[in-house]
C-alpha cells in the first residue's frame, strides 16, 4: 500500500495515463469490488470513517456532506447528480490540474464510486475553461470508460448505471462556488444561490446534488480500496490522508507535491519548494490560495492541518501557498488579488460588488502615493464591511478580504511607509509585483 | 403569531413571514431595496440588515438580513444597535459609489426609494473619491425611459420582468460592478407589463417616458383615486395632473383587484385625455360638412330643442361610459328606445352577466386567482383581454413549485430558492383557445379550436362531470383532453374556470358556467373569472335588460321612426359593420354624438358635444366581477367638456318631472339609479359620498402637502391667483389640506408617509404586508355568486367543419389596439402592431403565403388587404382577425370569407423609433 495514493501512478514524463495503463496499475479494481460487495450505505460509512475533509478549500467532512442526500425512496422521482468541481480558479492553485491532465481515470473512478455512494445516476465534470489539455484528455478517458463498460447502463454487470459528461466552464471564478456552479450548469447566470436549501437536498435542476472537489473525489477510490484506517494513518497530524500541497512565488522550485496531512509548513517551503530564491527573504505567505489570510515566518512550524491553520488565523484553503518575499510589495500583492476578486464578483450583492472595487481604489492610492492616514482607517473599515461573515450573499467577499485584513495586521508598517514616503518603496526593487 | 423582541420591546408578528415583513408590518422603519412584497426575498442588496441574538446571554449578536430570516417564536433582534445601523449606512455608501448626483434632473426625484432609504440609513458624506462607472442607455420603446447609470443593481427589474411577469427580453448582463440591466439590443420591451418597472425600480433607471418628456414632480401632481377604463378588470389607478394635463398614471393598490401592478394599456393608455383628437367644444355641422363651434349656452339650448320630445328619440349607450351617464340616457329615451351599444360582443356579454348573476360560483379575487391550483381557460387570450388577470394566472402556475419547496421547509417568500427548487414544475393551466396566446409558455395544455368547438368541449366536460349535456362527435384528442381535465379537477382544491366574451360566442360562456357550477358542487373553493371587453360592459348589461340592436335601430331608422339619435361615448364603427352604421346614420335626421374624442361616428354626426373623460369627472363602473367602483377626477374638466350625465340632466329633468331637482350632483344620480334599478342599488356604497369629511372636518386632499407654485402656476394665463375650485360632486378637494393617514381606500388619491416619498410607502397603509388596506377595500361587489338558477342559454353548437376555400373569421384581441380610447394615447399608438390575419401553416401554404406576404379578404360587399400571420395553433379553416384594429373594423366574427394572396403587399416595418435613431444596424 502506497503512502502517496494520488500521485503514485503519475508518469515521470507527464504524459497522461489512459485506460490500459490505469487498469494495469490496478485501476477500476476498486470500482468492481465496491459495486459487487458494498452497498451505497457501506461506501458512505467508509468515507465517513475515513474523516476525509473536502479538498476544495472549506474542509467540510465529505461523509457528512453526503449524508444529507436523501436516499432510496426518500429522494422522490427523478435524477440525482454528482458534480466534480474542476473549476480550479483559486489564485495560486494548480493542484487539480495535475490529476486532470495526467491521470483523468483516477478522477473518473472516484466519481463513479462517489456517485454510487449517493445513488446518483448523472455526473458532470465542471472543468475550468482554460484547461484545454485536461478537457481533451478527460474526453478521451470518458469515452474509454463507456467503451469498457465503466460508464453507461449496468456498469460492470451490476444494476448500477451512470452517465458522465464533461462541461467546460465559460470562465468565472465564482463558478467554483458550488451553487454558482450549479446555476452555470443549468445555463443561468453564475450567481450563488441562497442556502438553504443546500444542494444535497435541492441542487442541479432542483434535485439532490453533491459537488465535490477533484482531489476529494480522487481520494474516494483509495479509501474504498484500502479502508478508512489506512487513510487515517496517512496523515501525520490531526487530519487524515495526504494532500496535494504546492507553493508559488520566489521560491527555488515552485510546484505541487503530495504529502501527508499535517506536514509542517517549513518542510513544504524549505524542503519541497527548496527555500527562497537567492536574494529573497520570506516575508509571509497565503497558505491555501488567494483567499486565505497571510501567515508569516512565525508560523513556519505549524502543521498543515485544517484546524491548526484555522487557529493560527488563516485557512488551509487549497493547500497551495503563495509566497511573499521581502522585495515584493505586500500592498501591490493584495491589490492585485483584490482586483481579481473585484473582477470576479458576480455582481449580486452590494458589499462584494461595490465594496471590493473600493478596496482596490484605496489600495491603489497607497501604491500611487496618494494615501493619507484617513485612507488607512477607511481601508480597514471597508475591508471589515466587505469581509464580515454574513455581510455578503456568499463566501467570495470574505475570502477576498482575508489577504487584505491580514496584510493590514502583519504588514501595517508597509502601509504606513506608503503614506509617509508618498508611494511604493518596492517599485524599483527587482522582482516586485 | 410569534412573539419576537426588537430592541427590548416585545411584539407579536405573523408566523411564516420574514423579519423584514414583520418589522415593516409593525410600522417600524427598516430600509430595503431588493425585497418587494409581491416578488419576495433574494437577499441581494443587504440593506435590511439587523442583529439577531442567539439567546439572552448573547450580547454580540450577528448581522442577518431581515428579508432572508424567518420569523421564529422568541427571536431576539436589534434594529438600533450601532453595528446594524453602521452596516446599513455602509451598504448605502457602497450603493452610492456609482450612483450619479443627478437627483435634480432625475424623473424619480421626490418619489425615489433610494433617496428615502439613503436619508433613513443616515449616509451623508461621500468618502469614495474614485471614478464612477458609467453605462450606455438603451431605447426601450415609447413607454419606458432607460438611464442605467442610476442603477444600484437590486435585481428587482429582472426579477419582476422575467420571473414574475414572464418577460424574456430584459436581463442582467455582465458582472461585478458592471452588471447591466437591459435588452440584448435596443428595442421595444416586449412584455405588456413593462410599465410596472417604473414603480418596481427603486430609483430612476426605468421611468415613465411620457412623464420624463412632460415632467412634474410627484409633490406637484394633483391626483385622485381612479379606475382604469382600458378593460373590464377595473384596476385601481392614481392618475396625476398638472397644468391641465394628465401627467402619468400610477398603480393604486387594491388587494382584491390589481394588487401592486397594472398593464401597460392601463398605465399609458389614459394619456388619451391629452390627445389632440379630444372634442373641445360643442359643434354643429354646417352644410359644407364642417363643424362650427357653438358656445355652451347655445349648445345646451340646442340639445333641449332636439331632444325635447320623446317621439322618435332613440339613444345608444356605451360600455365605456359610467353607470350614471348610461342610466340618464336610458331614462331620457326610455328602455324600449335604448340600445346598450354593445355590438359584436352583446350576446356573450349578456351570457356573462347572467352567469355572474345566477351562475352560483363566486368570481375569484386577485389573490384567489394567484392561489388557484388548476386553471381551465375557455376561449380567452387573457393577456390581451384582461391583462392584469393574466399576470395573476402566471403566478397561479407557481403553486406546484411553492408546495414542493414547502415540503423541504423553504417558505414561499424565499423567491430564488423556490424557483431553484421548482425548475419547470407548474400547476396545470389548460387553454382552449382559437390561436396562440401569451400564456402558451406557462400552459400545461393548449388546444386551439374554432369557438363553437371550445363550447362543445366545455359542454362535454360538464357532461363528464355529471351535467348531462351529451356532446356527440368529439375527436379522440378532444375526448382525451376532457378526461385529462376531469382527472385534474378531481385532484384540485382551488380550481379556477376562466372564460368570457372574447370569442363573441355565448355558448362558450354558458359551457364555462356549467363546468364551474358542477365543479363547485364538489369543491367549495371553485372560482370563476369572466372577461368582458370594456370597463362598464357588466354595468350596462345589468342596466339594459332590454336593448335594441344596431341592426334593429337601423331598420327603425330606415322606416323613418327615428328622428333624433343620441350616440353617447360610442363609436358605432366598432360595434357593427360599416354598411349598417352608415345606413343608420344616413337615415336619422338628427344624429347627436356626445363623446370625449372625435371618431368616425362623430364625423357623421349633425351635432357633437364634448364629454369629460375619466380624468375630468366622477362616475361609477361595474367591473368584470360585478364590483361597483367609483372614479374621481384629478383635474377639472377643461374647456366645455361635461360628463355625459350633466349634458343630459336638463333633458331628463324636462322629461321626468319627478326627477326635477333630484339630480344636482352625481351622488344624486347614483342614488336615483339605485332606486330605479334594484340590482345596482348597492353601487351607492362603492365609495363614501360627497359629504364625507375626515376627523377634523376636512375634505380629502388631491394634492400632497408639498404641492408648490399654487399661486403662480397659471401666471402665464392670469396674474390673479386663481380661486380654488370647489368640488361639489365628491369628498375630494383641489387642495393640500386634509388628513393623509386615516382615509377610506376609495378616496385615497396617492400614497405618501413621512420618510417614505415613493410608492413603497404603501405598507404604511396596509393592515398587513401585501394584504388589505387599513381603509378597507375600495368599491363593493354587487354580484357575489350566491344566486344560482338554471342557465337559459344552454345550446350545444355543431362541430366546426372546415370547407374548401372558405374561412371562418375568429376574433383575436390585442392589448394594444383592440381597446378604443387607449389607442388615442401617443405612446400606445406606437405600440399598436400591424393588423394581421392569422392562418394555420397548412392554409397559408395552400394559399401560397409566407410570413412576408399580404392576404386579400373577400367578404360580403367588400375586400380588405392585410398582412398574414402564420400561427401553428390556428385551426385550419379559420382565420383570426384583430378586433378593434382600424384596418379590420369591417370584419365580423363568425363571418365566412374567402382569401387570396395579395401580390405586392408591403408590410409595416417592425420597429418605429420615436425618440432618436438609437436602433443599431
Amino acid at each position: 500500500m502506497t503512502d502517496r495514493p494520488l500521485t503514485q501512478h503519475l508518469r515521470p514524463d507527464g504524459n497522461p495515463v489512459f485506460i490500459a495503463e490505469y487498469e494495469s496499475n490496478g485501476g477500476y479494481d476498486g470500482l468492481r469490488r465496491a459495486l459487487a460487495e458494498k452497498t451505497p450505505a457501506d461506501c458512505q460509512q467508509v468515507v465517513k470513517d475515513s474523516r476525509l475533509r473536502g479538498r476544495g478549500g472549506a474542509g467540510f467532512p465529505t461523509g457528512m456532506k453526503w449524508s444529507f442526500v436523501p436516499m432510496g425512496d426518500k429522494a422522490g422521482p427523478g435524477h440525482k447528480y454528482l458534480v466534480a468541481n474542476a473549476d480550479e480558479m483559486e489564485p495560486g492553485t494548480f493542484k487539480d490540474r495535475i490529476i486532470l491532465e495526467q491521470d483523468p481515470h483516477q478522477l473518473i473512478e472516484g466519481m463513479i464510486l462517489s456517485a454510487y455512494a449517493i445513488e446518483a445516476d448523472i455526473a458532470y465534470i465542471f472543468l475550468r475553461g482554460e484547461y484545454t489539455l485536461a478537457a481533451q484528455r478527460i474526453e478521451t478517458a470518458i469515452q474509454e470508460c463507456y467503451d469498457a463498460g465503466y460508464l453507461g447502463t449496468g456498469i460492470q454487470g451490476s444494476n448500477y448505471s451512470l452517465e458522465l459528461r464533461l462541461h467546460r466552464s465559460a470562465g468565472r471564478y465564482i463558478c467554483g462556488e458550488e451553487t454558482a456552479l450549479i446555476n452555470a450548469l443549468e445555463g443561468k447566470r453564475a450567481n450563488p444561490r441562497p442556502k438553504p436549501p443546500f444542494p444535497q437536498v435541492s441542487g442541479l435542476w432542483g434535485r439532490p446534488t453533491i459537488v465535490n472537489n477533484v482531489e476529494t473525489l480522487c481520494n474516494i477510490t483509495h479509501i474504498l480500496t484500502h479502508g478508512a484506517d489506512w487513510f487515517q494513518s496517512l496523515g501525520i497530524g490531526e487530519d487524515s490522508g495526504t494532500k496535494l500541497f504546492g507553493a508559488s512565488g520566489n521560491v527555488m522550485t515552485p510546484g505541487v507535491w503530495e504529502l501527508p496531512m499535517g506536514t509542517p509548513i517549513r518542510e513544504i517551503l524549505e524542503q519541497h519548494a527548496g527555500g527562497m530564491r537567492e536574494g529573497y527573504q520570506l516575508k509571509g505567505f497565503l497558505p491555501g490560495g488567494g483567499s486565505t489570510d497571510f501567515l508569516t515566518t512565525d508560523h513556519l512550524d505549524l502543521a498543515m492541518d485544517y484546524d491548526v491553520i484555522g487557529k493560527a488565523g488563516s485557512r488551509m484553503g487549497t493547500g497551495t501557498m503563495i509566497v511573499l518575499d521581502d522585495r515584493s510589495c505586500p500592498i501591490g500583492m493584495v491589490r492585485n488579488l483584490s482586483r481579481f476578486f473585484a473582477q470576479e464578483s458576480c455582481g449580486f450583492c452590494t458589499p462584494c460588488r461595490d465594496g471590493i472595487p473600493w478596496i482596490v481604489q484605496l489600495l491603489s492610492r497607497f501604491e500611487d502615493g496618494q494615501a493619507t492616514d484617513a485612507d488607512l482607517v477607511l481601508l480597514e473599515e471597508k475591508a471589515r464591511f466587505v469581509g464580515g461573515m454574513g455581510n455578503t450573499h456568499c463566501a467570495l467577499a470574505p475570502g477576498a478580504m482575508e489577504p487584505v485584513i491580514s496584510a493590514l495586521k502583519y504588514f501595517r508598517e508597509d502601509f504606513e511607509r506608503h503614506i509617509h514616503e508618498g508611494g511604493c518603496c518596492y517599485q524599483h526593487a527587482a522582482g516586485g509585483h | 403569531m410569534a412573539q419576537i423582541t426588537i430592541d427590548g420591546e416585545q411584539y407579536e408578528v405573523p408566523d411564516g413571514s420574514n423579519v423584514l415583513e414583520a418589522v415593516l408590518g409593525l410600522g417600524l422603519d427598516l430600509p430595503y431595496f431588493c425585497w418587494h412584497p409581491a416578488l419576495g426575498s433574494v437577499g441581494s442588496c443587504r440593506q435590511c440588515a439587523l442583529l439577531q441574538f442567539q439567546n439572552a446571554e448573547d450580547d454580540r449578536g450577528r448581522i442577518v438580513m431581515g428579508c432572508m430570516t424567518s420569523v421564529s417564536d422568541g427571536m431576539l433582534l436589534s434594529l438600533s444597535d450601532t453595528r446594524a445601523k453602521d452596516f446599513r449606512a455602509d451598504v448605502i455608501e457602497a450603493l452610492m459609489i456609482n450612483h450619479p448626483h443627478d437627483c435634480p434632473v432625475c424623473a424619480e426625484g421626490g418619489e425615489c426609494h433610494l433617496q428615502d432609504m439613503t436619508v433613513m440609513s443616515g449616509h451623508k458624506n461621500r468618502r469614495y473619491d474614485g471614478l464612477k462607472n458609467t453605462h450606455v442607455n438603451q431605447y426601450l420603446g415609447p413607454l419606458i425611459n432607460h438611464e442605467m447609470n442610476r442603477c444600484i443593481a437590486c435585481y428587482r427589474c429582472v426579477r419582476y420582468y422575467d420571473d414574475y411577469a414572464g418577460g424574456t427580453d430584459l436581463a442582467a448582463m455582465g458582472s461585478h460592478d458592471h452588471v447591466y440591466f437591459g435588452r440584448h439590443e435596443d428595442g421595444m420591451l416586449e412584455s405588456e407589463f413593462a410599465g410596472n418597472l417604473v414603480e418596481v425600480c427603486p430609483t430612476g433607471v426605468f421611468t415613465d417616458k411620457s412623464l420624463v418628456n412632460d415632467y412634474t414632480r410627484k409633490w406637484d401632481l394633483q391626483s385622485a383615486p381612479s379606475i382604469c377604463t382600458s378593460c373590464a378588470v377595473g384596476c385601481n389607478t392614481s392618475p396625476g395632473e398638472r397644468y391641465g394635463r394628465l401627467k402619468r398614471v400610477h398603480n393604486r393598490y387594491h388587494h382584491e383587484v390589481n394588487g401592486y401592478f397594472l398593464c401597460d394599456r392601463g398605465r399609458f393608455g389614459g394619456a388619451f385625455v391629452n390627445s389632440p383628437d379630444r372634442l373641445k367644444s360643442a359643434g354643429a355641422k354646417q352644410v359644407d360638412g364642417v363643424f362650427e363651434a357653438i358656445n355652451h349656452g347655445d349648445a345646451v339650448a340646442r340639445l333641449q330643442e332636439l331632444c325635447g320630445t320623446p317621439d322618435g328619440l332613440y339613444a345608444i349607450g356605451s360600455p365605456r361610459a359610467s353607470l350614471e351617464s348610461n342610466w340618464m340616457l336610458q331614462t331620457l329615451v326610455g328602455a324600449e328606445q335604448f340600445s346598450a351599444g354593445l355590438g359584436l360582443e352583446e350576446s356573450a356579454v349578456n351570457a356573462v352577466v347572467a352567469a355572474l348573476q345566477d351562475g352560483g360560483v363566486a368570481t375569484a379575487t386577485l389573490p384567489e386567482v394567484e392561489a388557484a391550483d388548476l386553471v381551465i381557460i375557455l376561449g380567452e387570450d387573457v393577456t390581451q383581454t384582461a391583462p392584469r388577470v393574466a399576470l395573476a394566472l402566471r403566478q397561479s402556475v407557481r403553486n406546484e413549485g411553492i408546495e414542493q419547496a414547502a415540503a423541504i421547509g423553504v417558505q414561499y417568500w424565499q423567491d430564488a430558492a423556490v424557483r431553484n427548487i421548482t425548475q419547470n414544475a407548474r400547476s396545470p393551466l389548460i387553454q382552449l383557445v382559437s390561436a396562440s396566446t401569451r400564456l402558451n409558455d406557462v400552459a400545461s395544455e393548449t388546444m386551439a379550436l374554432a369557438p363553437d368547438d371550445i363550447a362543445r368541449i366545455g359542454y362535454a366536460l360538464a357532461d363528464a362531470l355529471g351535467g348531462g349535456h351529451a356532446v356527440d362527435g368529439l375527436s379522440a384528442e378532444q375526448s382525451a383532453l376532457v378526461s385529462q381535465m376531469v382527472a385534474l379537477i378531481g385532484k384540485a382544491e382551488r380550481p379556477l374556470i376562466v372564460s368570457g366574451a372574447s370569442c363573441h360566442n355565448s355558448a362558450v360562456v354558458s359551457a364555462a358556467r356549467a363546468v364551474a357550477a358542477l365543479i363547485a358542487e364538489q369543491k367549495s373553493q371553485t372560482r370563476v373569472v369572466y372577461v368582458v371587453p370594456e370597463c362598464n360592459s357588466i354595468g350596462l348589461g345589468l342596466l339594459a335588460t332590454e336593448s335594441l340592436s344596431i341592426d334593429a335601430l337601423s331598420a327603425l331608422a330606415t322606416d323613418g321612426k327615428i328622428k333624433t339619435l343620441l350616440v353617447m361615448e360610442n363609436d358605432l364603427y366598432r360595434r357593427a359593420p360599416k354598411a349598417v352604421v352608415e345606413q343608420l346614420l344616413a337615415a336619422v335626421p338628427n344624429v347627436i354624438v356626445l363623446d370625449t374624442v372625435e371618431h368616425a361616428t362623430a364625423e357623421l354626426a349633425d351635432w357633437v358635444f364634448p364629454v369629460a373623460s375619466f380624468a375630468e369627472c366622477e362616475g361609477t363602473l361595474i367591473n368584470n366581477e360585478g364590483r361597483a367602483q367609483r372614479f374621481f377626477p384629478p383635474m377639472e374638466g377643461a374647456d366645455e367638456r361635461l360628463p355625459s350625465w350633466q349634458w343630459l340632466k336638463p333633458l331628463v329633468e324636462a322629461r321626468h318631472d319627478v326627477l326635477r331637482h333630484q339630480l344636482e350632483h352625481i351622488d344624486d344620480v347614483l342614488a336615483a339609479l339605485a332606486r330605479h334599478v334594484p340590482v345596482l342599488a348597492g353601487a351607492v356604497d362603492a365609495s363614501p359620498n360627497a359629504t364625507y369629511r375626515d376627523r377634523v372636518g376636512l375634505k380629502v386632499a388631491r394634492q400632497p402637502h408639498r404641492y408648490s407654485g399654487r399661486t403662480a402656476m397659471y401666471a402665464d394665463k392670469t396674474l390673479h391667483e386663481p380661486k380654488t375650485r370647489v368640488d361639489e360632486n365628491s369628498a375630494l378637494a383641489y387642495s393640500m389640506e386634509g388628513e393623509s393617514r386615516n382615509l377610506p381606500s376609495a378616496l385615497r388619491s396617492f400614497v405618501w408617509d413621512p420618510g417614505w416619498n415613493s410608492n413603497q410607502s404603501l405598507h404604511k397603509f396596509q393592515a398587513e404586508i401585501g394584504g388589505t388596506l387599513r381603509g378597507g377595500s375600495a368599491g363593493i361587489r354587487l354580484l357575489k355568486g350566491e344566486s344560482s338558477a338554471p342557465d337559459q342559454r344552454v345550446s350545444i353548437p355543431g362541430a366546426f367543419v372546415p370547407k374548401a376555400d372558405q374561412w371562418l373569421l375568429t376574433p383575436q384581441y390585442r392589448v394594444f389596439g383592440s381597446d378604443e380610447l387607449s389607442s388615442y394615447a401617443d405612446a400606445i399608438k406606437e405600440m399598436i402592431a400591424e393588423a394581421t390575419l392569422s392562418l394555420s401553416p397548412a392554409d397559408a401554404h395552400s394559399l401560397g403565403l409566407t410570413t412576408e406576404d399580404g392576404v386579400r379578404v373577400y367578404s360580403d360587399g367588400f375586400t380588405l388587404d392585410c398582412a398574414v400571420k402564420i400561427d401553428g395553433l390556428v385551426p385550419s379553416g379559420t382565420a383570426g382577425f384583430v378586433v378593434g384594429h382600424p384596418v379590420m373594423l369591417q370584419l365580423q366574427s363568425g363571418a365566412i370569407v374567402s382569401l387570396e394572396k395579395k401580390a405586392g403587399f408591403m408590410r409595416m416595418p417592425d420597429v418605429i423609433v420615436s425618440d432618436g435613431a438609437r436602433i443599431h444596424g
